[in-house]
């Protein structure tokens, strides 16, 4: 396969950066789009160009470090999968594909296609716990039978990875799914509604002070979300947190 | 959590947005209704237009009330466009927002001011000559001109076709805003589900029939 | 220097709660004049980080990537062991303890496993109580499946994805304690050297990835936590980034690195497709519950499947050679990862592998789709005779259980693994060597401990399925936060440790030198083609079989391997600036000279034992051959200048609650 590549350069946060057009060739249908990369930085080192910073780590879907805006779709044009697991087979031979790192006002670029994703430690440091010390003496863990539903639902709020793709493809930039997933696992769990009202007004004004946008219900998150976090997290957030704000 | 903090809250700017919308709702489903009496019978329109006009309760305590809800739902959906967009200060140079959301979704600002426009004419045709009749001028009451002037103001072309646009961007507007009022105030279940169908039914019915009696006083006369 | 490792006397059952009962307590009010500092934020790091915080200690906490929650061990599947005996089925901590000295080959240290086992279910108790939303039944308890290497029901699990709920359970309890500020977090930090001073380990030198300034970090201890060292063959599963730079470093300033050569290589992995493969990836061990692992009887078969010419569904039944089943009647397709790694290799070696490479078996569904289908068509009251209604209520079920896998699986390879078998391949994916410790997760460095997978402790030569996420949990939530203040007690009056020591100009200037040296090598080639060079020589050399030649070849071809690295490598950029090829130039540094003592280790053990399989020792049945009269003892290296000159010290494994039998699945 021949591509063309639209790729954002960025020396660092303070340069303005700009797209720059790179040609590739060679590439194979069974690659991921990650080791297409690989290949265009070999090339450019051998050539003595600064490679293209992108940020990775598993690349199996689940660490969530991955980013990348492709083709103007976070994670690309495949559903449910992170740009790691983004096969070249999806693409077609002289294809142009535009590369850009994840925008939003709380993820500014480090370097080329890498962002700081730290404004979503800093809402999870605000109340995305539940407040258990481990002293190893906490009650045997089948004391409390949690309805399988329940659970379930829980562990879909908690898949997710915290890649930050919700807000890069809102368009209006909002963690609302991000924070939704996490208010939500807790909230569905006996063990977390003890600390509810605080967690959830506490997670959400920290992500108001993030400077994301609102939420619309345009249901873009949803769908671009590798993990497939249900938009009835926001409306149980939203309900949560009106009832933690009409109790004070 | 401090009480300022509250109001500034993210999400209960959206579920006072959802409130007031929900609000407008039910008095577009009024207002369509009696609109929808002038096709059937004039006497019966005169009737209700004027019961609406001169009944104090009416007129002192819903009105008002119903200004601020526009007044609102307006200024507000302001403040989140331009918040929104303060929260992406560099744009993408490709964005593909129709692979995931639907238009009248992503476009609520655009049909907004459109519905906006719409209310500036729709004021000046009927709101205006309403206050100058009642307020300025002092004429007396008279409970059988309503019909007359509604088939007036379908005479000119540009006109209806000026509004009939607007009903199709009302229509949008209510096709995202109804199911997405609902998911505002935290409703997602099988009654959201259902009422979402409702709404998708009201975005498309509602706006129709404001086109159908412009179009019948048009035509008809 | 003799090995002590610390063990308490008195009988195994006692030992940690008498251990527990003796050691020095710091007072609370002295915690907080205690600063430790942790390397490594996944399941071991990430959990001592919280705990040591909680306990009143001042931690910082240092990981690579740009948050703590993307540590690797959040790529862990399958699940937890835990000796609950939630089943009645015979569980028990002794059985747990047993299990996995056994699954270990007999290379792991008793009290050590025990202690673990001992521990294991207040894990459990523990990450409930945090919100980890592990699987339950119908009737609201929690769920278990069992896993390779056991007869009982023990594993607790959250779909595929247990180690991504138990790692976002301990990173929220680090955000529950940086949000207090008892832990500071160092994100986009990477460690580059130890501290020592007079003798004790002090403080650490780290970089900042994105400013690439150089910092020096104080603390009166110091926690690694920083996990394997299985990138060293470059495709593994471990994540890009995951490295042994700490291990390493700690390494070469005194800490002995104990049986490098005990490697896992994991059964169920998606074979490579290409030269461009970055990483493999990994699906749980738990799809042989129901997965039958098979290859062509016939080699003209196995040909004709390679070439295209024919399909793994046009295979009759008795075509097929369920090669585990056969070997193993009792533990089938169920029998531990270095076994069945061993078992598919031995069948694509002798040619009939099923992919274009040749290196690759079947797991095939077909069976279990079809007898959870008739058994809900049963129990649904439906015509179980109806093929093609059972398979699709069974595909369902399958769907259910395993329906994450399938899709990356599909994802990856592009085919349908519910109609026509998945395609598998052994990779690497543990390594159970690693830093030497003692009973106090201590290493010879005083003052430098070590926990997690970056140590070698508890699972001997193999590790069973489930059990690292057990170990990560145990030292960092329950063993460490003990032994740790045990060490400190001691320095509670010492107050704030300078940065301007001279132990700390010495060591940033060395890693300073090591960057600028790096960046003005100006060579020929990237590290990423020395790195694959290198897993080259592992993978075929010291892999998953090894033999003297082999592994002496490899022991010279690396160092020689290094020595091009260092003339000929070349790294863009500048030193104080984001550069990922610098970050990678100094990982890999150290993987040329951890493989080089891998293979030195490997060429020592004379003897097969859990994932390391000499060819030289195997029974005529081509099972591991051990050798208990002269093996059987930790192989710690001390480091002395170069790999090739470190010294070997022995910690003599004694046995005295486990006989040491040849292991059998049969």
């Amino acid at each position: 396969m021949k591509l063309t590549l639209k790729i954002w350069r960025q020396k660092n946060a303070q340069d303005k950066g700009g797209i720059v057009e790179y040609p590739i060739d060679g590439i194979e249908p069974d690659m991921s789009f990650l080791e297409m990369l690989d290949v265009l930085n070999e090339g450019l080192i051998n050539k003595g160009e600064e490679p293209v910073a992108f940020d990775h780590d598993c690349r199996e879907g689940i660490c969530g470090m991955c980013s990348l805006f492709i083709n103007g779709e976070a994670h690309g044009p495949d559903r449910g999968v992170t740009t790691c697991q983004l096969h070249m087979r999806m693409f077609k031979d002289g294809d142009t594909i535009f590369i850009e790192p994840f925008r939003a006002k709380a993820f500014p670029v480090i370097k080329d296609l890498v962002v700081d994703r730290s404004s979503f430690d800093r809402i999870q440091h605000a109340g995305g716990f539940i407040s258990v010390n481990t002293s190893g003496n906490t009650i045997d863990a089948n004391t409390i039978p949690v309805p399988k539903d329940d659970a379930d639902k829980s562990f879909d709020a908690a898949a997710c990875i915290g890649c930050g793709a919700c807000v890069a493809t809102c368009k209006n930039s909002s963690a609302m799914l991000f924070v939704a997933a996490k208010v939500s696992q807790y909230a569905l769990l006996p063990q977390g509604k003890v600390e509810a009202t605080d967690r959830v007004l506490h997670m959400v004004h920290q992500m108001d002070l993030e400077g994301f946008g609102n939420c619309t219900n345009t249901g873009a998150c949803e769908i671009e979300c590798p993990k497939g976090i249900s938009l009835e997290n926001i409306a149980r957030m939203n309900r949560e947190y009106l009832a933690a704000s009409l109790k004070g | 959590m401090a009480q300022s903090a509250l109001l500034n809250a993210s999400i209960l700017k959206k579920v006072a947005m959802a409130l007031s919308g929900i609000f407008l709702i039910t008095f577009l489903a009024l207002h369509v209704s009696l609109n929808f009496i002038s096709i059937i019978s004039e006497d019966v329109f005169n009737e209700a237009s004027h019961f609406m006009g001169y009944n104090p309760l009416i007129q002192y305590v819903m009105q008002p009330i119903l200004a601020i809800g526009v007044i609102f739902h307006f200024v507000m959906g302001f403040i989140l466009t331009a918040q929104n967009s303060a929260a992406r200060p560099i744009a993408y140079a490709k964005y593909n927002g129709a692979a995931n959301a639907s238009w009248s979704s992503r476009n609520m600002i655009i049909s907004g001011l459109v519905i906006l426009a719409f209310l500036g004419l729709h004021f000046y045709d009927f709101w205006f000559p309403e206050v100058t009749y009642k307020y300025i001028a002092g004429t007396a009451p008279d409970a059988t001109r309503y019909y007359g002037e509604l088939v007036h103001k379908f005479h000119d072309p540009i006109r209806t076709a000026l509004y009939c646009v607007s009903f199709i961007l009302l229509g949008f507007h209510l096709w995202h805003g109804f199911a997405s009022s609902l998911q505002s105030v935290g409703m997602h279940n099988k009654y959201s589900r259902f009422l979402s169908k409702v709404g998708y039914w009201f975005a498309v019915v509602v706006p129709a029939l404001f086109v159908i009696i412009a179009l019948f006083h048009h035509f008809n006369n | 220097m003799a090995l002590d490792s610390k063990i308490p006397n008195g009988p195994i059952a006692d030992k940690w709660t008498n251990y527990k009962d003796h050691i020095n307590l710091v007072n609370p009010a002295n915690k907080r004049n205690l600063d430790i500092i942790v390397v490594g934020t996944g399941l071991a790091g990430g959990s001592a980080a919280a705990t040591l915080a909680e306990l009143g200690y001042n931690v910082k906490a240092f990981c690579f990537q740009d948050s703590p929650r993307r540590a690797h061990s959040i790529a862990a599947q399958g699940g937890i062991n835990a000796a609950k005996n939630y089943k009645g089925d015979g569980d028990s901590i002794y059985r747990l303890f047993y299990d996995t000295v056994k699954g270990g080959d007999y290379r792991a240290r008793e009290a050590n496993v025990y202690r673990l086992a001992e521990v294991s279910g207040n894990i459990i108790d523990q990450c409930v109580a945090q919100g980890v939303p592990l699987a339950r039944e119908y009737g609201g308890l929690l769920d278990n499946r069992s896993f390779g290497g056991t007869l009982v029901s023990r594993t607790f699990y959250a779909q595929g994805q247990t180690g991504q709920q138990l790692l976002l359970g301990a990173y929220s309890a680090m955000n529950r304690q940086i949000g207090r500020g008892k832990i500071k977090m160092y994100n986009r930090h990477e460690m580059l050297d130890i501290v020592i001073v007079n003798g004790k380990a002090r403080g650490i030198i780290a970089r900042d990835l994105i400013t690439g300034k150089i910092e020096r970090h104080s603390a009166h201890a110091v926690v690694i936590g920083s996990g394997g060292y299985g990138n060293v063959f470059f495709l593994s599963t471990n994540a890009m980034g995951s490295n042994a730079t700490a291990a390493w470093k700690i390494h070469k300033k005194g800490a002995f690195f104990a049986n490098p050569c005990y490697t896992q290589i994991h059964p169920t992995c998606i074979p490579v497709s290409g030269d461009h493969q970055s990483k493999l990836t990994l699906m749980s061990e738990s799809l042989r519950n129901d997965g039958r692992i098979w290859v062509p009887k016939k080699l003209e078969d196995a040909q004709a499947i390679r070439e295209g010419k024919k399909k793994a569904t046009d295979l009759s039944e008795d075509e097929r050679d369920y090669f585990l089943e056969r070997r193993y009647p009792a533990f089938g397709n169920l029998v531990p990862r270095d076994v069945a790694s061993r078992a598919a290799k031995e069948r694509c070696d002798a040619g009939f592998g099923v992919n274009k490479t040749g290196e690759a078996v079947y797991l095939d569904f077909a069976a279990a789709i079809k007898r959870y289908g008739t058994e809900d068509a049963y129990v649904k009251g439906l015509d179980d005779k109806d093929a093609a209604l059972v398979t699709r209520l069974g595909a369902a079920i399958v769907k259910s259980k395993y329906g994450n896998l399938f899709q990356m699986y599909y994802k990856i390879v592009d085919e349908d693994p519910y109609t026509t078998p998945m395609m598998i391949y052994p990779a690497v994916h543990y390594t159970m060597g690693g830093t030497w410790v003692d009973y106090n997760l201590m290493t010879t460095i005083p003052g430098c401990f070590s926990i997690g997978e970056s140590n070698f402790s508890d699972h001997g030569a193999n590790r069973l399925g489930a059990s690292a996420l057990m170990q990560g949990l145990a030292d960092g939530y329950f063993v460490l936060p003990y032994t740790i203040g045990d060490y400190l007690a001691p320095d509670i009056k010492m107050g704030e440790i300078s940065t301007d020591l001279p132990e700390f100009v010495e060591a940033e200037k060395a890693v300073v030198d090591q960057i600028n040296k790096f960046i003005n090598n100006n060579g020929k080639h990237s590290v990423d083609y020395f790195h694959k060079k290198l897993g080259k020589i592992m993978w075929n050399k010291v892999g998953m079989a090894r033999n003297a030649k082999g592994l002496t070849e490899a022991i010279e071809e690396i160092a020689a391997l290094r020595e091009e690295f260092y003339k000929d490598v070349k790294v863009p950029g500048g030193a104080y600036e984001f550069n990922q090829e610098l970050e990678k130039a100094t990982r890999v540094a150290d993987f040329l000279e951890l493989g080089e003592l891998f293979a030195k280790d490997a060429l020592h053990r004379n003897e097969s034992c859990g994932g390391h399989f000499r060819e030289e020792y195997q029974t005529e049945e081509g099972e591991a051959l051990r050798d208990d009269e002269n093996f059987a003892y930790v192989a710690a290296w001390e480091y002395k200048g170069k790999p090739s000159d470190a010294v070997l010290h022995k910690e003599p494994l004694n046995y005295e609650n486990i006989k040491l039998v040849q292991r059998s699945y049969k």
